[in-house]
């Protein structure tokens, strides 16, 4: 079957029961999205599947079948930081690293529908990503400076 | 102001792109070539005799390459501490708590590593249990370790001062009972481990760890591998916050694995196996009896602690004497008593976490401060000021407080949170509340008895002159450690931070005991400072002799090298430098103003080879003489103070936390973001610990609530907004006057929300989680 993957198409063998998170990191080398529990809990494997933010290790793999999905790896392009990558570095809502992937790219989904939002909207649309090192405070702070940059038509 | 260049700013963290792109790389995203997949086979029973393990169909499974169970090692105990080695790498005759490993598989893939686990066919007689610690220490419980009767693992029996002479000068005495739960550190990474054994003996183990240099150590006593042949990686690492800072069976079997197969292995806990693994915190039952004079003075102190362990000890002698120790300060305490317990127990064992066996203490202990505060009729605020230490005091356990910004902590909450005008005037269900708290900056001595550095650093400036490389073994795990070795180096050197690249992690680069007891800034920091300045005073002697000019007239500041009094004459160093870049094709002229550091540094090169600073850092002698007195000594202590806000439900009993407003004394703050991080980091914890958090067992010892679904952590709409303000003490024994804020910060956050919660309702939770069922059931009482 094909996927499709940053852009690209890729022709995977893989059985059906394996999970889309197992076939991005071990199959095709996006590791950039993490497994934390492997039962949805925690959002670090959070991809975009057409564009609305998933957790990869609730997806079977034949569920993706001629889907475009992207990973953390697909936000950036040449190099260039998407600005939430850069509000994060900027802000300091990177610590282990470990989480950074999965909220980026729920937030790029939830900003993408809501360019706009309140910090209490912010909050919400993260409240499936755990983060155990920031206690968050700097990662809302990142969001909402990247909707305020794209507002003002930096992006 | 400081006229710091690269210190002391918001400077970015040099991992924040990498891990924000995807591109950092954690132990589970390595791959090799010929890798086998291993599985750990786990204990179904909490305590139970091995009568025979028959590993015959596993080993037939197509594509299994090894299986192994304790008969194919010698057995040689580990642990964390020597003084309580009881743990094997793969169970002995007995397995003592659900998920003790009892077998490891290794296989050319995941699934027939798994299936092979379920062909291990164990016959266990199973053994009563015993999973109370109260239970556990009555004559007649089931013995878990042979060695220790009544299975106390440890006991402590401290007095400092005449505690009962001093309870009768007391005006008030006041006891209560304190308990919290078992939490587990949730980290976000799953323990990973890859071992690879090459052709020639040597063994290299990349791994999730917190410790490379103790995992090294340990590897190389249990497998019987020089420790010169064992090399410990640690790629980036999801968080660690204690349970990480010791080896395990994950590491010493991926071990094994590799020496036994002669390929790569890689091994894995899932999320389940990592709350079974647990290592975290403790749960404490204390009970403190604190004596004082009417108007405020505190006089004496018995504090009585058990500590449920689980079934090895892990860091557990230390944690029994911490929950005694971490008492002595922040206030001037002129009396104590601790008696002190740990038992083992059928669970899972328990050891070191954020805050390493003081968090419970500092809760109960505070939280009596405010019992106290109000039976006198003194604002909580003034209690604490009124018994504050000061820079240059000595506890009565013999820390000395070298440096102690309590008293700014203490105002500057105060001051940024109008308690004044809050304290006792908010309306029904609205509370607020305070506390504070100290912690070490770094354990004063290893692990193991040793006159070790605690730290060693190198940095090498490269040849061309223009890059400088920081090579330490300590451990970057989130925190920002290798950002603030950076900065600290590229301030002692004169260079700019962009230029130098710190490479970590590693036993391979530098001794270095790691990410634990809040002591990298410190130690590896101070290190970090030793080995730029080295390298710096032997640029600059070649510089000095160069040009003539005394080495004190030099300095160098961003990458420009100034002299005192007039310029000498550098253009020969310019020359040659200008002819060595001849035909380059992009502009790399040095600056027009001045010598810059990368020509001297080169010149440097040129004249003596490559320049290699070294740096190094061993605490002093520190503390008394008594017992136990090595735990709670530090060359620093951080400290801080917190005012939470919250509102409770009256209907309900649901709190929730509006405000939090926190300070620490973290001396110089090196990056001033990653402080702010660790405080508000340590504000989440805290308050999952305070509000939600408990690992949960049935009967049989199973845990119940072994995944992130069910083991609730706060999430972004539990934690308030925090307000941060950094409180700068000149601390003498660290670097640039530097200390810790990773753990200290965590210290008054359960306090305070309990402290709040009492405010909004008027009754006292003693035991935590503060569940809206206990804060209901206290109401109706009440009532």
């Amino acid at each position: 079957m094909k996927i499709n993957v940053n852009g690209r198409d890729y022709k995977i063998a893989a059985k059906p029961w394996r999970t889309l998170l197992e076939v991005l990191r071990y199959e095709l080398g996006f590791t950039g999205t993490k497994e934390g529990c492997g039962t949805g809990s925690c959002g670090s494997c959070t991809v975009l599947m057409d564009g609305k933010a998933v957790n990869a290790c609730l997806v079977f793999i034949a569920e993706a079948k001629g889907k475009a999905i992207t990973t953390i790896e697909g936000l950036s392009r040449e190099g260039k930081l998407h600005p939430l990558q850069q509000a994060f570095i900027d802000e300091g809502a990177v610590q282990c690293g470990f989480c950074t992937p999965g909220v980026i790219l729920t937030a790029k989904a939830f900003l993408d529908s809501n360019p706009q939002p309140s910090e209490s909207q912010i909050r919400e649309a993260i409240a499936g990503n755990l983060c155990r090192c920031t206690g968050y405070d700097k990662i809302v702070r990142a969001i909402m400076n990247a909707a305020q940059a794209a507002d003002k038509g930096r992006v | 102001m400081n006229s710091y260049s690269v210190i002391n700013s918001r400077a970015p963290r040099l991992d924040a792109p990498d891990k924000a792109t995807g591109r950092a790389f954690y132990t589970d995203d390595l791959y090799f070539p010929n890798m086998l997949y291993g599985a750990l086979l786990q204990s179904p029973l909490a305590h139970a005799r091995i009568l025979n393990i028959d590993i015959s169909r596993a080993k037939r499974l197509p594509g299994v390459k090894s299986v192994v169970t304790a008969k194919d090692v010698q057995i040689i105990r580990y642990g964390v501490s020597p003084a309580r080695y009881d743990e094997t790498i793969l169970a002995v005759d007995k397995v003592r708590y659900v998920g003790d490993e009892v077998a490891a598989v290794a296989a050319v893939d995941w699934e027939t590593a798994q299936e092979a686990l379920g062909l291990i066919q164990v016959d266990y007689e199973e053994l009563p249990a015993v999973f109370d610690p109260f239970e556990a220490m009555t004559e007649g419980a089931p013995q878990i370790h042979d060695a220790y009767t009544r299975n106390i693992c440890a006991e402590v029996h401290q007095e400092f001062g005449n505690v009962e002479a001093a309870f009768e000068q007391c005006d008030l005495i006041h006891e209560h009972r304190f308990v919290n739960k078992r939490q587990d550190a949730a980290f976000l990474e799953p323990n990973n481990a890859v071992a690879v054994y090459d052709q020639l003996g040597y063994l290299t183990l990349y791994t999730s760890t917190q410790v490379p240099h103790y995992v090294q150590r340990t590897v190389s006593m249990v497998l019987k591998i020089p420790i010169g042949r064992v090399r410990v990686v640690k790629p980036y690492v999801g968080g660690g916050f204690g349970p990480k800072a010791s080896a395990s069976t994950l590491e010493l079997a991926a071990c094994l694995l590799s020496i036994k197969t002669h390929r790569p292995v890689k091994l894995h806990f899932n999320r389940e196996q990592v709350f079974l693994h647990s290592r975290a915190r403790h749960q404490f039952f204390h009970t403190f009896k604190t004596g004082v004079k009417k108007d405020g003075t505190l006089l004496a102190l018995h504090n009585t602690c058990i500590l449920e362990g689980g079934a090895y000890s892990s860091f557990g002698i230390a944690t029994v004497y911490y929950a005694g120790s971490l008492l002595g300060g922040p206030y001037k305490l002129p009396h104590m008593k601790y008696d002190g317990f740990r038992v083992y127990t059928n669970r899972p064992a328990c050891g070191a976490q954020r805050g390493h066996g003081g968090v419970a203490a500092r809760a109960g202990f505070e939280q009596q401060l405010d019992i106290i505060a109000e039976k006198l009729g003194i604002d909580p605020v003034e209690l604490r000021l009124k018994n504050i230490m000061e820079a240059g005091d000595t506890t009565c356990n013999e820390l000395n407080m070298s440096s102690l910004g309590m008293k700014e902590c203490i105002e500057a909450i105060r001051d940024h949170s109008d308690w004044k005008q809050k304290k006792g005037r908010l309306p029904k269900g609205k509370g607020i509340g305070l506390a504070c708290g100290f912690f070490v900056s770094g354990a004063g001595y290893p692990i193991y008895r040793s006159d070790t550095y605690h730290a060693t650093v190198v940095v090498k400036i490269s040849e061309d002159g223009g890059t400088v490389q920081l090579q330490t073994g300590s451990a970057e795990i989130g925190q920002g450690s290798d950002t603030a070795f950076a900065m600290i180096a590229a301030e002692a050197l004169g260079v700019r931070y962009e230029d130098v690249r710190v490479v970590s992690g590693d036993t391979d680069l530098s001794v270095d005991l790691g990410a634990y007891s809040s002591r990298q800034t410190l130690m590896t920091g101070y290190a970090a400072k030793d080995a730029a300045e080295d390298a710096k005073c032997q640029i600059l002697e070649v510089l000095s002799e160069a040009l003539n000019v005394p080495v004190e007239k030099i300095s160098v500041r961003n990458g420009l090298v100034f002299f005192e009094g007039a310029t000498p004459d550098y253009m020969p160093i310019r020359l040659a430098y200008i002819k060595e870049h001849r035909g380059w094709p992009y502009d790399d002229r040095p600056h027009d103003d001045h010598l810059t550091f990368k020509e001297a540094a080169r010149l440097a090169y040129l004249k003596r080879g490559t320049i290699v600073g070294t740096g190094k850092y061993k605490p002093p002698k520190l503390g008394g003489s008594f017992r136990g007195a090595a735990v709670g000594t530090s060359p620093a202590y951080g400290c801080s103070a917190m005012i939470a806000e919250v509102s409770v439900d009256l209907e309900t009993g649901e709190v929730t936390v509006e405000k939090v407003t926190d300070a620490h004394d973290c001396g110089l703050a090196i990056n001033r973001t990653s402080v702010e991080g660790q405080m508000e980091g340590s504000v989440a914890m805290g308050l999952g610990e305070a509000l939600f958090e408990e690992v949960k067992f049935n009967d049989q010892g199973q845990i119940i609530n072994a995944s992130l679904g069910e083991y609730k952590i706060p999430t972004a709409l539990d934690v308030p907004p925090v307000q941060s303000i950094i409180i700068e003490s000149n601390e003498p024994n660290g670097p640039y006057g530097a200390k810790e804020v990773g753990e200290g910060a965590i210290m008054p956050t359960i306090p305070a929300i309990l402290n709040a919660v009492y405010d909004a309702t008027g009754v006292r939770i003693t035991e935590l989680p503060i569940t809206s069922e206990r804060i209901w059931r206290a109401l109706k009482e009440k009532k």
